[in-house]
């Protein structure tokens, strides 16, 4: 038997394992220093959306998309997802325009999802929606899952197909011995073939340990959730030129976040919420749906995750510790990559290659090893 | 109002008021901020238009008023960020201020008493019914039982009596062999012998006044959409109302969601209590606590802790040295220390219903209906504390975000463990503590 050993319990270290583990030859291991899903994984918006990617990321999301449509085929369980569309307003005129020049440079590399609709038409996905709306770039089946079942789904079924995963092991070291890669934990070390290194705002410091230096920063993107209102609001919903995403959840409570940074220390593995910065995203909020003006904020919170200056993920073998094979950066928008980014590491760590569109994330693109 | 203020004071109850004057005779600069519409916090309540009530509570808020603290009521703290950034929501917008030290007086919250039928219309705490008899004048009518056990439960019974209300009956829930648990803690309890003397005299009162008095084991509330009646000890009465009581808790809601801010579990008084210092430290630098959300202590241990807090305040902010705080401190503490002498005794006397009387069918988070049954069902799956149980089952996280169910969901989860409760974390709570709204939130953004 291979053994690989996976580093992070995230959603992309979780579907590496399941993809890998269901393959023949392969023992898993997945090291979680914490708990599964203690980061960014657990607390994200949730978005499964292709509208407005990176154009470098548009292949690998397309094949990610077909897999959120058969989610429950890969994992046993539907995580919650519902496709019911992500919608990119219009404010203003230039807006339009903004949006007509990304549809069209998204049709010239032959992708049909995103779509260009009138007022009329976004009144009609969005009643709620404030009258200076004037359209919108839709994906109608895109959507929205929960993401912590989501975690819990990827789990089971690699579990099921026979990855090991142990939580409160913290790894503090890499060495080659032989052919043999030694993963050296804070509770004895652990044999491998291969790694993955998918251990989120922390993989650039494991990267560091295997030697390689990956400029990335980390980020801490704040949400809210309110209490529970009347439904109103099917669709994800964000606006062109200003930074927010909207969703109402299956239990009624709003999820509002969209990237207003709060801080973070990844020395305590903490993170703060700002509220001065906060209350950017409930203005915006309460600019775009008048009705929500009055809704109760419960909770809010925020995650910390890895974030290239590009803001694309890192995904590629080290270039100074040969076997360990990088995932990281997803920058907040890893989220509905996981099925199909996990399936890509999975072949990586296999046979060292795959046919899977992540050529454009190797760390090559930040200049050649130091 | 100023950007930035040397000491930020929340709630103007006995701590709180007495920290502001304080503070302000060493010449800090003040802003109180209050939930309520006037000051007094829960026990002087409304004291103010309520004549000749209390001496002590005149007093405080007169000393208050005359202070020079500014005081902002109808005002809700919902935030602390690191550096000493405090949000607060006041007239449906939210405002924020810098401060240089706080002093967080948030007082106690009654301990849920989860029975079966507790969520009835018809049923309600009776420290809620406390606050209707002060504010409003509302006296109990019709057939009223009071349930439960502590203090506060005959302190109240003897108020309504006294302002012309009708009791049916009080159900004495409190465990039997009180006096014996408690006795040893008397010699040290009689150095502030008023505690017991009211007590003794608040029970005689309500003795008095024809009020039976019974001692009973199971109560239930019955009624359809609204409560008709109560089953004691499988005795069907009729009742109209039921006001149930488990004593106070330290309100941490808010101390818990500062980063660092360390808590201990009371098993004396059965609940976390912030670390603090002989002054009122946290464990984080510029947080200070006073009166009963540092540990139930009542009213007049509450007033002294605040005044304690502000001379270290003052000490911290340069306007006293060291030396001088500890010699103008010194009686105060001694005093303090008298009044906290009968706690021991008092805790021993009411300690709360045991989590194994609540049956599987009861509610124990009201805001999203999860039964005691279901937050067992969670820990025999594996939930080990709180956070993960509300994960699983929801408990705690609709819109009163854990205040009511987090001690008794607490209680339910080490005692199915069959864990010392020290060991349980209890729900994170994450600001704002306080819910707000979007729109209250928005106007930060200018």
């Amino acid at each position: 038997m291979n053994r690989a050993v996976i580093i992070g319990g995230g959603l992309h270290g979780l579907s590496t394992a399941l993809h890998l583990a269901r393959m023949p030859g392969w023992r898993v291991t997945v090291l979680e220093r914490r708990h599964v899903g203690r980061h960014s994984s657990g607390i994200n918006a949730g978005g499964v959306r292709r509208l407005g990617r990176d154009l470098s990321e548009i292949a690998l999301s397309a094949v990610a998309a077909e897999m959120w449509q058969g989610i429950t085929a890969l994992v046993g369980d539907d995580c919650g997802f519902r496709p019911s569309g992500q919608v990119k307003v219009a404010e203003s005129a230039a807006d339009m325009e903004k949006l007509a020049a990304r549809q069209s440079a998204v049709r010239a590399l032959g992708w049909q999802h995103e779509e260009l609709v009138d007022q009329a038409e976004v009144r009609r996905l969005l009643p709620a929606v404030s009258p200076h709306v004037v359209g919108a770039l839709v994906t109608r089946d895109d959507g929205a899952a929960d993401p912590m079942r989501t975690v819990m789904a990827f789990r089971a079924a690699a579990e099921r197909a026979g990855a090991r995963i142990l939580e409160g092991i913290g790894v503090t070291g890499l060495q080659r011995r032989g052919d043999t890669i030694l993963v050296e934990t804070d509770q004895g070390p652990f044999e491998a073939d291969r790694v993955a290194n998918c251990a989120g705002a922390w993989a650039p410091q494991l990267a560091r340990m295997a030697g390689e230096e990956i400029p990335c920063a980390a980020k801490a993107s704040m949400m809210i959730v309110t209490e529970r209102l009347p439904r109103f609001c099917e669709p994800t919903v964000g606006p062109t030129a200003r930074p927010l995403s909207f969703k109402q959840t299956d239990a009624g409570t709003l999820v509002i976040g969209g990237g207003h940074q709060g801080r973070n220390d990844l020395a305590t593995e903490s993170s703060t919420v700002l509220f001065g910065s906060l209350a950017h995203a409930a203005r915006i909020a309460a600019e775009l749906f008048p009705c929500v003006a009055g809704a109760r904020i419960i909770r809010t919170w925020t995650g910390i995750e890895a974030r290239p200056p590009d803001d694309i993920p890192v995904i590629g073998e080290s270039r100074t510790f040969p076997g360990l094979i990088h995932s990281f950066g997803y920058s907040g928008h890893g989220f509905q990559l996981s099925p199909a980014a996990g399936a890509a590491v999975a072949e990586l760590l296999a046979r060292g290659a795959t046919n899977l569109p992540v050529a454009p994330f190797t760390q090559d693109r930040f200049g050649k090893a130091a | 109002m100023s950007a930035a203020v040397d000491v930020l004071v929340l709630g103007a109850g006995p701590a709180g008021m007495a920290a502001a004057t304080e503070a302000r005779a060493r010449g800090l600069s003040v802003l109180v901020l209050d939930e309520n519409a006037s000051p007094g916090g829960q026990v002087f309540r409304a004291i103010e238009a309520r004549a000749g009530k209390d001496r002590d509570g005149a007093a405080l808020v007169a000393a208050f008023r005359a202070s020079g603290a500014e005081l902002r009521s109808n005002a809700t703290l919902w935030a602390i960020e690191p550096g000493g950034t405090v949000f607060w929501s006041e007239a449906g917008a939210a405002r924020s201020i810098a401060a240089s030290r706080l002093i967080l007086c948030a007082g106690a919250t009654e301990r849920a008493l989860p029975i079966p039928g507790w969520t009835l219309p018809g049923v309600m705490s009776v420290g809620a019914a406390q606050i209707a008899l002060k504010t409003a004048g509302l006296v109990p009518e019709g057939r009223v039982w009071i349930a439960g056990q502590g203090p506060l439960l005959w302190l109240y019974a003897q108020q309504a009596l006294a302002a012309g209300g009708q009791i049916a009956g009080i159900l004495d829930l409190s465990a039997p062999g009180g006096l014996g648990r408690a006795a040893r803690h008397l010699p040290r309890a009689l150095l502030a012998p008023e505690y017991l003397a009211r007590g003794l005299l608040w029970q005689r009162r309500v003795r008095a006044a024809g009020v039976p008095v019974r001692r009973v084991r199971d109560l239930a509330a019955l009624g359809e959409g609204r409560l008709e009646a109560i089953l004691a000890d499988g005795e069907r009465l009729p009742a109209d109302l039921l006001l149930l009581h488990d004593g106070v808790v330290p309100n941490t809601q808010l101390t818990r969601a500062i980063p660092g801010c360390r808590h201990d579990w009371d098993p004396a008084q059965q609940g976390f209590r912030p670390v603090l210092d002989a002054w009122g430290n946290t464990s984080v630098e510029g947080v200070m606590v006073a009166g009963d959300s540092g540990g139930i202590g009542g009213a007049r241990a509450a007033a002294l802790s605040g005044r304690l807090a502000a001379m270290e305040a003052a000490r911290a902010l340069g306007r006293l040295t060291p030396e001088q705080r500890d010699a103008e401190a010194g009686r105060t503490r001694l005093e303090r220390d008298r009044q906290l002498a009968p706690r021991a005794f008092l805790d021993a006397l009411f300690p709360p219903r045991p989590a194994a009387a609540i049956d599987d069918a009861t509610l124990l988070c009201r805001c999203e209906e999860v039964s005691a049954g279901r937050v067992r069902q969670a820990v025999t799956l594996g939930c080990l504390g709180a956070n993960q149980t509300k994960a699983f089952t929801r408990a705690g996280m609709g819109p009163c975000q854990g205040r009511v169910c987090g001690p008794s969901v607490h209680a339910v989860i080490a005692a199915s463990r069959g864990v010392d409760p020290a060991g349980v974390d209890p729900f994170r709570t994450r600001f704002p503590t306080k819910p707000l709204t979007l729109g209250e939130l928005a106007a930060l953004a200018g």
